[in-house]
């Protein structure tokens, strides 16, 4: 018996740029997930409040404003401050590629960018909580 | 990386100090329907029973979000804390669903007083209702004063969430069809406060006065509570104090007469929706190894659905076949 996966959708900071991330969240949920989406213009704080209390599988955070730097070392320090550490973080949107592997070491599972066909965002969500597993 | 498995007794411990995570954790789990939590849940049952649970329900439109997000600032200032559970439906189709209730509560996000939890209709595997229900128990276990369940009101189960609680608001909107929809989408009998929401629009008045003329019409009730009719506005934060104290009259009215008669009521029907889904967990079991050849006759004509289905059920009963 597994339930859907759930998954939260966030845009952060001073980003109005929604139409990629209204994009994924239809595709996911026609992939079967539960798929909340936090709204635009949300903190770090926010978000991880958010996430910890749906207990999602997936945080996704979509970034269009060169800010990913600061904000996924703040959302890795709020989930490790609120004692969880099976939650999956991925990143969407447009990034520099040093960028990309700096996020990949500091625990990004996967940084989907612009070119991202949408069946392969499911595929790797899907891929990424089996691998997880039961919690 | 598998990081070991918390045990839903030990998650049910730590709910009583309200830490979050483990509130969340358990909710899955509830959620999932996991026969590893049946026992950890048994005992938040036995736990609960102190909150106040108010079912807030009415169609795709009527603000009911935004009301909510509204409320629960006014219920904060009272000092208790609140928790929301916002359920929405899952598509037909993929099973998927988009929930979006947070973002008409974006006030509330940072408030450690008030817990927000987005639930699918369908997220639920074995009975939704049942569910919902255990999620209202451990948020009360872990401290919530006031707990809001907020459903769309269109499905059977929905409907019936919504009044299985100790107060059920029915929202209803200017400019959703006259007061025969209101009659047809048959929600309105639930209610025990009836709201108006968007007062600040010119037709809210209409929808007023229809309303009140309606209800003029209905027989009293058993527990002589009239529901009252509120009108308020979201946007201009008018109204509120008007539905905090409608709340409070039938929290009162509730405690003082037919207080004991809703919880024997709201136990029964919390009782025979778990007995639905242990039945249908365990009879599907038993569908899934018979349903090819039955459909096979069925399909031939070589037999039809009440043979059929009187032969699977009494196989799961136990009860002789009387051919």
């Amino acid at each position: 018996m597994a339930l859907p996966i759930r998954v939260l959708l966030a845009k952060v900071g001073l980003d109005g740029h929604d139409r990629g991330v209204k994009v994924v969240a239809r595709t996911l949920r026609d992939a079967g997930m539960d798929v909340v989406y936090s709204g635009l213009h949300r903190t770090p704080e926010e978000v991880v409040n958010a996430a910890v209390q749906e207990d999602v599988d997936v945080l996704g955070v979509s970034l269009l404003s060169g800010v990913q730097m600061t904000v996924f070392p703040k959302i890795f320090a709020l989930l490790k401050e609120k004692g969880v550490d099976d939650m999956i973080v991925v990143a969407g949107g447009v990034m520099p590629d040093e960028d990309v592997a700096e996020l990949k070491k500091m625990g990004v599972a996967e940084i989907m960018l612009q070119d991202t066909p949408p069946q392969a965002i499911v595929d790797r969500l899907t891929r990424l909580v089996e691998e997880r597993g039961a919690r | 990386m598998p990081r070991p498995y918390i045990p839903s007794e030990e998650l049910a411990r730590r709910v009583e100090e309200d830490e979050t995570f483990a509130v969340a954790r358990l909710i899955s789990r509830a959620e999932a329907g996991m026969p590893e939590a049946r026992s950890a849940l048994g005992t938040i049952y036995r736990k609960a029973g102190r909150a106040h649970v108010i079912g807030i329900t009415g169609v795709p439109g009527s603000g009911k979000s935004t009301l909510v997000g509204v409320f629960v600032q006014k219920l904060r200032a009272l000092g208790g804390k609140v928790a929301i559970v916002a359920i929405d439906p899952s598509s037909p189709y993929s099973g998927g669903s988009i929930l979006g209730d947070r973002i008409r509560m974006a006030d509330l996000a940072l408030d450690p007083g008030v817990f927000i939890r987005s639930m699918a209709t369908r997220g639920a595997l074995g009975g939704m209702a049942h569910a919902a229900l255990d999620v209202v128990d451990i948020l009360d276990v872990a401290g919530y004063d006031w707990i809001i369940i907020e459903t769309v009101g269109v499905g059977q189960d929905e409907v019936e969430i919504a009044h299985a609680t100790h107060t059920t608001v029915v929202v209803s909107a200017p400019g959703l069809g006259d007061e025969v929809q209101a009659i047809k989408a048959g929600i309105l009998e639930i209610a025990d406060i009836h709201v108006v929401s968007k007062c600040d629009r010119a037709d809210a008045n209409r929808t007023l006065a229809d309303l009140k003329t309606m209800l003029k019409d209905t027989q009293p009730r058993e527990d002589g509570w009239r529901p009252p009719v509120v009108g308020l506005s979201s946007l201009n934060g008018e109204g509120f104090e008007a539905l905090l104290d409608a709340i409070g009259r039938h929290r009162a009215a509730l405690a003082a007469s037919g207080g004991e008669r809703r919880r024997k009521a709201i136990a029964a029907f919390r009782l025979s929706k778990t007995a639905e889904t242990l039945t249908l967990e365990r009879l599907k079991s038993l569908l899934r190894s018979r349903l090819d050849d039955a459909a096979e006759k069925l399909s031939a004509r070589r037999s039809d659905p009440y043979s059929e289905a009187d032969h699977l059920v009494r196989a799961f009963t136990g009860e002789k076949d009387h051919v």
